[in-house]
């Protein structure tokens, strides 16, 4: 199906930097992944420090990237209306593109901020400020002036404010390391269990309505209900962050009650797209779009709802805190939630964009699907066993941090065979991706 | 249930729960003098924590368990090793670094920004983690 409306193309551009970069990120988690294994490895030019500040920066750019680009796509159909001004568009995305390039070079020579995921120096953070502005204005503008307001509209709209919003405390920068870090997690915690999943049930909300020819009105009854329960629980949920770091102890009862039912929110996702897709009205034929949708709902189940519940109790967080349980559980629930949203939102949106009419078969996107999805599971378990590892010789037996990292060396490695097969489906994927065509017919 | 009242349920539940984070954030205000000592958050000890930001030591270390997990938890580093013990790798890593395996680069640090930031270590050794870490080990 071609794009509806002319404004929608501006979402192009923004998808093809959102690959581009996710290609990057990929590149540098194989060069940490590697350096747990050999640390001598393109040290000192890249540190450890540097490599994985670039990892996750690109991480976050490439997703609000997609996120910006899904946006430009959805809101045209979904308010009945162009977007209010392209021009906007184009600045807001040659500024943001600078300023992350900028950025991320930056830290290849050492010009960063020193707080973790939020290393952006502050005239980036401030060019980040503005982007987000731009692109807020040219969204209100567009919703105010469609034909219709849908609740899938607004629900993006809000995300993206509070987005924003809790962005501005990455410029407190307190003396106090407690009261640092306490704020440090409203925009951490309250953008990826808070803000960024309005922004994904309202994509995802789209997605079926497009896909499966669901009613409206029972789609967008399902999204209130999802974004209830995220506030719900994920809000109060911030607790379970502040169980050590020189906050009350009152924090482990509201953090453990709120934080273990987190998984609510993924569990009616997966509810929500499961009915959706049995109860379809129609077969549509952008079959991998329809596994992406479905893979984004029952992967953030998994990585962000299974994981995340394994150590948000006190009781058992007091022992894997800080061990690679954690990065097991960010891995796993980064990509099954943001990074597979987008990747849905691509796979719809971008054959629309070049005017494929007929999707014949798309092995190739499909096959890079369950290569990433299946080793990207494998990398949380390999991190997961390390994790294990971890915690019974450092926090039960109190051996030396160093010395538990060489019995922990199994479990890097086979995380980073599984990283080398998830790049590799990554590079079916991009290469499908950028060399459109094969087996698709276009006009 | 229809759409009006899911949205209505929605609007409900997030000006409860926010409300109650605001409630939460007072009484944590309230209770960080007794734990943080403030008062000893000397000009040292906050130029310590930016001698700390401006290495980006946070995405290798962990500090209270957070960070990155590719080299020890330093929250308790004074009690593990002992200042003189920390000064000595400081003073190492500004000259060539530090470590045999997985290793610290060399940092530019003066005797000013070490001095700084073993003062900074110990503030936040008397931070009240509530009994975190388990052991000495971090």
């Amino acid at each position: 199906m071609k794009y509806q409306y002319e404004s929608q193309r501006i979402a192009y551009p923004y998808f093809v930097v959102a690959m581009i970069l996710f290609g990057l990120q990929i590149l540098f988690g194989l060069i940490i992944g590697s350096q747990y294994l050999w640390p001598d490895l393109l040290f000192p030019a890249i540190p450890f420090n540097i490599g994985r500040m670039i990892h996750i920066n690109l991480l976050v750019v490439w997703i609000l990237f997609g996120f910006m680009g899904s946006a430009y796509y959805m809101m045209p159909e979904e308010v009945e209306g162009e977007i209010f001004s392209i021009k906007i568009a184009w600045v807001q995305f040659w500024l943001f593109l600078i300023g992350g390039v900028t950025a991320i070079v930056g830290y290849l020579f050492r010009i960063h901020d020193g707080r973790e995921f939020l290393e952006q120096p502050d005239s980036v953070k401030v060019g980040i400020v503005i982007v987000a502005l731009l692109f807020l204005f040219n969204m209100l503008m567009t919703i105010l002036k469609g034909r219709k307001r849908s609740t899938i509209s607004i629900v993006f709209f809000g995300g993206f404010l509070g987005l924003a919003l809790f962005y501005l405390f990455a410029f407190f920068k307190p003396a106090n390391m407690t009261v640092d870090k306490y704020y440090w997690w409203w925009v951490v915690h309250l953008w990826v269990e808070g803000v960024w999943e309005l922004i994904m049930a309202a994509l995802l909300s789209f997605l079926l309505i497009k896909l499966t020819g669901i009613d409206r009105e029972v789609a967008e009854k399902w999204l209130y209900l999802i974004i209830g329960l995220t506030f719900v629980t994920g809000i109060i949920g911030t607790g379970h962050h502040y169980y050590w770091i020189g906050t009350p102890e009152f924090w482990q009862t509201w953090g453990a009650w709120f934080s273990a039912l987190e998984p609510l929110p993924f569990v009616a996702m997966v509810a929500f797209s499961f009915k959706m897709v049995s109860k379809r009205t129609r077969s549509h034929p952008n079959r991998a779009a329809v596994l992406w949708t479905a893979g984004a709902a029952v992967m953030s189940f998994l990585g962000a709802g299974v994981w995340g519940f394994m150590h948000t109790l006190p009781q058992i967080n007091y022992y894997t805190h800080g061990t690679q349980v954690t990065a097991s559980h960010g891995h796993l629930a980064f990509f099954g939630a943001y990074a597979m949203i987008v990747l849905a939102m691509a796979s719809y949106a971008v054959p629309n964009l070049r005017k494929v009419t007929e999707i014949t078969h798309q092995k190739a996107e499909v096959f890079a699907f369950w290569t990433m999805v299946v080793s990207m599971m494998f990398i949380a378990l390999s991190l997961t066993g390390a994790g294990i590892v971890q915690t019974y010789l450092q926090r039960v037996l109190a051996m030396p941090y160093m010395e538990t990292q060489g019995y922990m060396r199994l479990f890097y490695g086979l995380r980073l065979i599984f990283g080398f097969i998830f790049a590799l489906g990554l590079a079916v994927y991009l290469y499908d991706f950028f060399t459109p065509g094969k087996g698709r017919r276009e006009v | 249930m229809t759409k009006a009242s899911a949205r209505n349920m929605f609007i409900g539940a997030s000006v409860i729960v926010w409300a109650v984070l605001l409630v939460l954030t007072y009484l944590s205000h309230v209770s960080f003098p007794e734990r943080t000592h403030p008062e000893k958050i000397t000009a040292q000890v906050a130029y310590g924590k930016k001698v700390w930001e401006r290495h980006a030591c946070i995405d290798c270390h962990t500090l209270f368990g957070e960070g990155a997990y590719y080299a020890p938890e330093l929250g308790n580093v004074i009690e593990r090793r002992g200042e003189e013990f920390v000064r000595t790798v400081l003073e190492t890593a500004a000259v060539q670094g530090w470590g045999t395996t997985r290793k610290m680069p060399r940092f530019d640090l003066s005797r000013e920004d070490i001095d700084a930031l073993v003062e900074f270590f110990k503030w936040l050794g008397e931070v009240d983690t509530a009994g975190w870490p388990p052991n000495i080990e971090g």
